[in-house]
């Protein structure tokens, strides 16, 4: 018997943990899967199952609101919002990321400095925003303080995964190039970018999904319309009937379009690479 | 280390440039604030005027004398330390399985994508999503009743401590399996052949070889997951019902009645608790070395 398991008949440690594997994924998407079919609840307006006379009525009722506040204009700030935090994240952590591949005074405390904005409480970070926008006689607003406070904790991630990704970019690879006659153009071009690609849209999902979802740090930088989590946040204190489940859903399926996209170009690059 | 032509032919000037976005945003958006947090926390409260500026410690010593803040902080600690427990058994043994007992890599790859989806959705959503399972009359109670083993439904499933557990393990837990993960991966898997072959048992491998080897990712995984349950407040908020507290969850109250220096104050302590257990997990493990590897 082999307790290494890479050959082999399977240990029955296989099927333990297999079991322990998939309870675990039950456990992770089956509340999620209950919220999106309760969001199809019928007049009955019930919050639990089981689900009678199936309708669409909910939707109806998140996007032309009587009660539910102004989901709309949520998805109008949100998205935006999260594109841009998206775009700022890759062309930053992506130009940082280069930067750190040599060494320069400051690394370390630049390094160490976005570690501890990642691990900030972001009620701390929210409040600390909000007043020295005071303090600077400014606004807060989505596009100034909001996608300031976004940026602290995407960049960080961002930051992460370039460091990983260009800890396989050997440097000898470029001088490869350089040596075989190549211009530094054309060597970003050949070698870099084909082994950073993948990983910029890793970058690019973080980003996105980050700001898209994020709540702590928008609490208060937010100013005065809400993003789509503060908006849910208020439904759940408020809001009684399964439009709550119903924003969850559209929420939930616009995160799953944009990760389907990302890990679909990102599978399209390997293959067509191998 | 990376003297190479490249590096010779762009000067150091190129790299400081490359960094200072980055540092900009870290500077506006994280150190500024950050140092206005501490200097808040010395400022007066006066109500209907808000902040008033000032150097007193009475903000800290009214926390400090509060037993209430004790209670949250003696809470905050007893969720940190379960869901850190809990989510390191889960997260250890399913990386353990992706990568030692899926021998497809595909498949590994996978499934590893199954675990980390959630992540990119809304956390708030994946909280509420608990009510229609755990509530009076969710689907756990309807099904125990059907089926007649309790003839009450159970009233401690939701908005209760075990709520709060539940959702901050189903929040929080890929924040262990992903760097474990990463640690695990990267184990010569002829190592624990040679282990075995040197007569070590099948626990004696896991406890001698993968964990030692994972200590990285587990570092960093309990890192995320401390800073996560401490820094939270609307989990503790909506799944304990307004029962228990946490110390975010406290500043969340003071900034509601705009007591900012208070709040200030306690998020400065906060923040020291947080980042003295970051000191010590990076004193463990060098994080920045293990990732450039």
């Amino acid at each position: 018997m082999s307790a290494s398991p890479s050959y082999g008949s399977r240990p029955w440690t296989f099927y333990v943990l297999a079991t322990l594997f998939a309870l675990f994924v039950i456990f992770l998407y089956g509340p999620m899967i209950g919220v999106l079919i309760l969001s199809f609840q019928g007049p009955s307006a019930s919050l639990v199952f089981p689900l009678r006379e199936p309708s669409v009525m909910w939707f109806d009722e998140l996007f032309n609101p009587r009660r539910t506040g102004d989901v709309v204009g949520a998805f109008y700030r949100s998205l935006p919002l999260a594109a841009f935090v998206m775009v700022l994240t890759v062309l930053i952590s992506v130009t940082a990321g280069f930067a750190f591949r040599r060494r320069f005074k400051g690394a370390t405390a630049i390094f160490y400095t976005a570690i501890a904005s990642l691990i900030v409480p972001g009620l701390v970070l929210s409040i600390g925003i909000l007043v020295t926008f005071r303090y600077l006689g400014l606004t807060a607003n989505w596009y100034t303080s909001g996608l300031g406070a976004h940026l602290s904790w995407a960049l960080p991630f961002g930051l992460l995964i370039m460091f990983a990704v260009l800890g396989r970019l050997n440097p000898s690879y470029e001088e490869a190039a350089y040596d075989l006659g190549a211009t530094k153009w054309k060597t970003v071009k050949e070698v870099v970018v084909p082994i950073v690609f993948p990983g910029m849209i890793a970058v690019a999902l973080f980003g996105f999904t980050l700001s898209y979802d994020e709540f702590p740090r928008s609490w208060l930088t937010i100013g005065s319309k809400n993003s789509l989590p503060l908006e849910i946040w208020t439904m759940t204190t408020n809001v009684t009937s399964p439009a709550l489940y119903a924003l969850g859903t559209v929420t939930t399926v616009v995160s799953f379009i944009v990760i389907a996209i990302a890990l679909s170009s990102i599978f399209l690059i390997q293959r067509k690479r191998s | 280390m990376a003297s190479t032509s490249n590096s010779s032919k762009s000067p150091l000037l190129m790299t400081y440039l490359q960094v200072t976005p980055l540092t900009v945003v870290l500077v506006f958006f994280f150190l500024i604030p950050v140092a206005l947090v501490v200097a808040v926390s010395f400022f007066r409260y006066q109500m209907l005027v808000g902040l008033v500026p000032d150097f007193t410690f009475k903000n800290y010593y009214d926390l400090l004398s509060n037993p209430t803040t004790w209670t949250l902080y003696l809470s905050t600690l007893k969720f940190t330390l379960i869901v850190l427990a809990i989510t390191f058994v889960l997260g250890f043994w399913i990386a353990y399985f992706l990568v030692f007992h899926v021998r497809n890599l595909l498949v590994a790859i996978g499934l590893f994508l199954v675990c980390t989806v959630p992540f990119w959705t809304s956390n708030i959503i994946r909280m509420i999503s608990w009510r229609p399972v755990l509530g009076k009359e969710g689907l756990i109670n309807s099904a125990l009743l059907k089926i007649g083993a309790i003839d009450q439904p159970i009233e401690w499933l939701l908005y209760s401590d075990f709520s709060v557990v539940v959702a901050y393990v189903h929040l929080f837990t890929l924040f262990m399996i992903v760097p474990i993960f990463n640690s695990m991966a990267r184990i010569d898997k002829s190592l624990l052949e040679a282990a075995v072959d040197a007569g070590a048992t099948r626990w004696g491998v896991v406890w001698n070889v993968v964990l030692p080897l994972s200590k990285t990712g587990i570092a960093l995984g309990a890192l995320f997951v401390v800073t996560l349950v401490m820094g939270d407040f609307f989990v503790v908020t909506v799944m304990s019902g307004g029962l228990s507290g946490s110390v975010t969850s406290g500043i969340f109250n003071d900034l509601q009645f705009l007591n900012y220096p208070r709040a200030a104050a306690n998020a400065v302590i906060l923040l020291i608790i947080v980042l003295l257990i970051a000191a010590a997990i990076f004193r463990l493990v060098d994080v920045r070395k293990e990732l450039v590897r």
